[in-house]
């Protein structure tokens, strides 16, 4: 079967030197929800911008059966939907209503179908009515809800997500995990929110100084109290009736 | 953090508010070069100009003091550049004064220079003052675009809108960090000129290089989502009957306050 990502011995170093992936391999099925979990400065972020080749290194990624270089960027980089860690710098126009509309044009939609994608798009994210507000006037927990949307509006078959819950109030942190959890799309999730990623992925990658150092079922490796403090991380805490069914409660 | 937008009022709803701005963004170029080639005398032309300008902001339910007080921001920038006019134009002397060992005399066609660069400036500042408090920038943006600005420029001005207040956010935070650790006021008048002026150096090489990585991290957000270098956006402008009566109506009041002038 076609996988959604196949990434074989991929190393990167941004020109400053500094090494940030070293001979990465992992591969995605379609369909699966998979966690890059690891410490500040692992390599997690430049591990996403692989994906549809804003960034490109030593080795090879293959998406969706296509390998990632010039001719093909531009059919991966609509099934490839890539959502910034910082939804200022993913939003960059003045209406929300044109940042969601930018990927489309660009891949050369009609405007009435760009009209329907982005009123789907925003549907899809609860953010359906505020088209024509400015993202500077948008709490975090929407900005966020938004830059998710300025991707769905592409229709990708892959999402990679850059920290989704960073900065999030517990509420609007549970509402975006939902959000989430709803879409049906292969998913990469790059964070170090434990608790999302129990929520969100049944198979989690502990990425570590740029090496993968584990990869396995979410639920084992959170349960590996050792293994994740030994890599910076903290396992999510289980009192207080937060759990997997806790997503099912809100 | 929130801010008084550039375009504060221009969410309401009002006659004005709902033209297209590209009529609003000619009449207001109309307006101004009719200002422009209005002769100082007599005076009373430019205060139907005011008159017009006023109508208009009360049609669009703008707070007039709003108006006058945003305008007159422009008015210390003329002061100083044409303060002076006055003493250098030659022509009958309206009054002489003895400063010290100079004689300085104010001359009529001096105070008509001034008055002329005074009154022009200020008309055209109000003009553009309604133009973007009843029009929201990205409209104005959209606008421009259709009205044959390059792209480039829309582009830069649509990023400034987007960006200027999450600077201003960023340059706060450096402010009050910079404050919180107390070096402003340990030491006498906050450390000298010197040491102040190295500090905001400090503050602004920061902020310049955050800009600049933030620019990257957008530019890799368009990159992801598409962009090729080409900017397409969607236009949903449309001329309407409004459109044509407020142009006629508004050309019509420029041509009858251009011929009142004889």
């Amino acid at each position: 079967m076609e996988k959604a990502i196949e990434i074989e011995n991929l190393s990167f170093s941004y020109p400053d030197g500094q090494q940030a992936l070293r001979d990465v391999s992992l591969t995605v099925d379609i369909g699966e929800s998979v966690a890059i979990v690891g410490p500040n400065g692992a390599g997690k972020s430049t591990l996403l911008l692989h994906l549809n080749g804003i960034l490109r290194g030593n080795g090879a990624v293959r998406v969706l059966g296509l390998s990632v270089e010039e001719k093909h960027l531009r059919e991966i980089r609509s099934r490839v939907g890539l959502v910034f860690q910082s939804p200022e710098d993913q939003l960059f126009s003045p209406t929300i209503f044109d940042d969601v509309a930018f990927g489309p044009i660009n891949m050369g939609c009609s405007e009435e179908e760009v009209r329907r994608r982005v009123k789907w798009a925003m549907k899809k994210a609860g953010m359906s009515g505020h088209e024509g507000r400015s993202p500077h006037h948008l709490s975090v927990g929407e900005k966020k809800r938004v830059a998710i949307a300025t991707v769905l509006a592409m229709g990708p078959e892959i999402l990679a997500i850059d920290e989704p819950t960073g900065n999030l109030d517990p509420r609007g942190r549970w509402e975006l995990i939902e959000l989430l959890h709803n879409l049906p799309m292969t998913k990469l999730i790059a964070s170090h929110d434990l608790e999302a990623v129990r929520a969100l992925c049944q198979r989690t990658v502990i990425l570590d100084r740029g090496q993968v150092v584990a990869d396995g079922l979410t639920r084992r490796i959170l349960s590996d109290v050792s293994l994740l403090a030994s890599h910076g991380l903290a396992p999510p805490i289980l009192e207080g009736g937060r759990n997997e069914n806790s997503l099912r409660k809100i | 953090m929130k801010h008084g937008f550039i375009d504060k009022y221009s969410d309401l709803d009002s006659f004005v508010h709902r033209l297209d701005p590209r009529t609003k963004i000619l009449a207001t170029l109309a307006f101004i070069f009719a200002v422009m080639v209005t002769p100082p005398l007599p005076c009373h032309t430019f205060a139907l100009y005011l008159a017009l300008i006023v109508a208009l902001a009360l049609l669009a339910k703008l707070p007039i003091l709003y108006v006058l007080k945003r305008s007159s921001v422009v008015l210390p920038f003329v002061l100083m550049m044409a303060a002076f006019l006055p003493f250098y134009k030659e022509g009958e002397v309206a009054g002489s004064y003895n400063v010290w060992l100079w004689q300085l005399s104010v001359t009529y066609g001096g105070l008509v220079v001034l008055w002329n660069a005074l009154a022009k400036s200020w008309l055209s500042a109000l003009s553009m003052v309604l133009l973007s408090s009843t029009t929201r920038f990205p409209d104005l943006l959209k606008g421009l675009e259709r009205l044959g600005v390059p792209k480039v420029m829309v582009m830069i001005l649509s990023f400034m809108y987007r960006y200027i207040f999450v600077l201003a956010d960023e340059a706060m935070r450096l402010q009050r960090a910079k404050d919180s650790r107390g070096v402003a006021t340990l030491r006498p008048y906050g450390g000298g000129w010197a040491w102040q002026a190295k500090t905001i150096g400090n503050m602004v090489g920061t902020l310049f290089v955050r800009t600049y990585e933030r620019s990257e991290r957008a530019c890799g957000a368009m990159v992801a989502r598409g962009f090729d270098g080409h900017i397409h956006t969607l236009s949903d402008l449309r001329f309407g009957r409004a459109d044509l009566c407020f142009g006629v109506a508004f050309l019509l009041s420029l041509a009858l306050i251009a011929l009142s002038q004889h």
